[in-house]
């Protein structure tokens, strides 16, 4: 298969005072894939898909996505280009219902024109995630699992073409992961996928590469048998961690 | 599910209807104190829009209830314009002024928010002083052009009558006209923007151009009941610009329930009539108005019908 690029950063740098959080990264994502970031607390993975979704302005490099430069786009144009970004704590509307707060994403991407087609579009979305029968309920009082569930609902509502997820299986039962890690699978048919990632299980289940950071710089990348076997990533995070 | 709240519909037409019948069961000073509701709730149903339910507390918006007032009260008195177009021009000047404002104002937001909208509407009460010789300062001005043609109908607004109607039906649009907009997806995104601005911004949607929408959108309304005003009673005057109309629309609001709509229709109600009767028997009534607001925090933070929303009627929003 022919590998497109969707999204590519050259000398991508953010440094907060002294310390260097992304360091020059060159990292290319092709059209399709899932890709997983790992790498040990403060390598600069936050930052750096804080950078790629327009939260973070970066020092110094170029990001292009979809054959565009977006370095200088703002956070919520770069949406509606298509990034979609889940945060790394939950961050929905509590107070809402869950059909509200798909519907919310939704329009984003219909505009406010139709509230028959938002509505089919947010039901779909929850769908998606197998939030169906939860939509009457307040967002807020629903379990965390489902919370971030809904998160997820909100990014697919807007159609994305890059949807990067934060640490989204933090704090969920292994019952939930092992749901979340078959939403995921859903959703890579239609979609780019990249996401940050503690949870190696998660990580080996759904990525196609794996992207190694460490202290701002890409240490390694490759398949995941590739960077289970490179000894410079066993030395910095895998030996280390479990 | 969204996309119809055919109970809160019911509920404004019964009101429209109420509103409409009033004048068959009511003679003379009520239904001018009636008049004078219909017209302020107009008021602090568009305060609502901003304070309720996109979450910007303003303590200006006697600006923009005295920019609707004077453009369609010198427009009527120097313009040598009938009463309709005056009201027009009172609208477009209301909705000139929120846009300005908002957009150096929408720069700050919360305690900041409140005191630089504060401070413009004193601005803007300084300048109809300052500039008397043509507004008529504290005295104010008598508009002498008092009816206009309606197709064949000739109206009076020297008639009590009249008046009750005129206002009833530019309520009665209002009021519709906001339903419309705050029960679907725009109410929706307004309230997005004051639940959680950041996942708003981050679903795609440019934050700050909402809230300039809502603040224009507030102030028009608010506007468009001073304009309102101005011409029904044949008076524009500086004391409709001061501190004290902000904080009525604020008081009203915070009665009904902010974020409700028929919240700020409740609150004009109760408390136009309240302050009316208290005023009657003794100059000392702000205390009592103060004690009720303090029972209200109490026992209804989210004001009457927003408690009552949120205890047992979830489509009253």
């Amino acid at each position: 298969m022919a590998e497109v690029t969707l999204l590519e950063t050259r000398g991508l740098t953010r440094r907060f005072g002294g310390l260097t959080a992304v360091d020059a990264v060159d990292f290319r994502l092709s059209r399709g894939e899932v890709r997983a970031i790992i790498g040990p607390n403060g390598a600069g993975k936050s930052t750096f898909v804080g950078l790629l979704s327009g939260l973070i302005a970066p020092g110094a490099g170029s990001i292009a996505f979809d054959g565009q430069d977006i370095t200088r786009m703002p956070a919520h144009r770069r949406v509606r280009a298509g990034i979609a970004y889940t945060f790394q704590i939950t961050n929905i509307y509590p107070a809402m219902t869950v059909l509200e707060n798909a519907a919310i994403a939704a329009q984003s991407r219909l505009g406010t024109g139709s509230e028959a087609a938002i509505e089919a579009a947010a039901r779909a979305a929850l769908a998606a995630v197998g939030l169906s029968d939860l939509e009457t309920r307040r967002a807020g009082d629903l379990a965390y699992g489902h919370q971030r569930l809904v998160e997820v609902a909100m990014g697919l509502a807007l159609a994305p073409k890059l949807l990067i997820l934060d640490e989204p299986t933090q704090g969920l039962s292994d019952a939930e992961i092992a749901n979340f890690i078959a939403v995921i699978r859903r959703v890579a048919a239609s979609a780019t996928v990249l996401l940050i990632e503690h949870n190696m299980d998660v990580v080996m289940a759904l990525a196609g590469r794996i992207t190694v950071m460490e202290n701002g710089r890409i240490l390694a990348e490759g398949t995941p048998d590739q960077i289970t076997r490179d000894p410079a990533v066993q030395a910095a995070y895998l030996g280390g961690a479990s | 599910m969204i996309r119809h709240n055919p109970r809160l519909f019911a509920l404004c037409l019964a009101v429209i209807a109420a509103v409409f019948g009033a004048q068959f069961v009511l003679a003379g000073y009520p239904v001018l104190a009636l008049t004078r509701i219909l017209i302020l709730a107009v008021f602090a149903m568009g305060y609502n829009m901003a304070m309720g339910y996109a979450g910007m507390l303003s303590l200006g918006h006697a600006l923009f209830f005295a920019a609707g007032m004077y453009a369609a009260g010198m427009a009527s008195r120097y313009g040598a314009v009938g009463l309709p177009v005056a009201f027009g021009i009172g609208i477009l000047g209301a909705a000139a002024v929120s846009l300005g404002i908002g957009l150096l104002a929408l720069r700050t937001r919360t305690v900041s928010f409140m005191i630089v909208t504060l401070m413009f509407a004193q601005v803007g009460y300084l300048l109809t002083l300052q500039f008397a010789d043509v507004t008529g300062g504290d005295q104010g001005l008598t508009l002498s052009e008092r009816g206009f043609a309606l197709g064949p109908v000739a109206v009076d607004m020297t008639s009590g009558a009249a008046r009750y109607n005129v206002a009833a039906v530019v309520f009665s649009v209002v009021l519709l006209g906001l339903y419309a907009l705050t029960q679907g997806p725009v109410g929706r995104l307004f309230a997005a923007v004051r639940e959680n601005p950041e996942r708003t911004r981050m679903l795609g949607y440019d934050v700050a151009r909402i809230r300039l929408a809502a603040f224009v959108l507030s102030g028009t309304v608010a506007g468009t009941s001073g304009a309102l005003y101005g011409l029904t009673f044949g008076f524009i005057g500086s004391s409709f610009a001061e501190f004290r109309t902000s904080i009525e629309a604020l008081l009203y609001t915070l009665v009904g329930g902010p974020g409700t709509l028929l919240g700020p229709v409740l609150g004009t109600a109760l408390m136009t009539v309240l302050i009316d009767r208290l005023g009657g028997l003794t100059a000392a009534y702000p205390i009592v108005v103060g004690a009720l607001l303090i029972a209200l925090t109490l026992w209804f933070p989210k004001g009457l019908l927003g408690t009552i929303r949120d205890r047992w009627l979830p489509w009253l929003k």
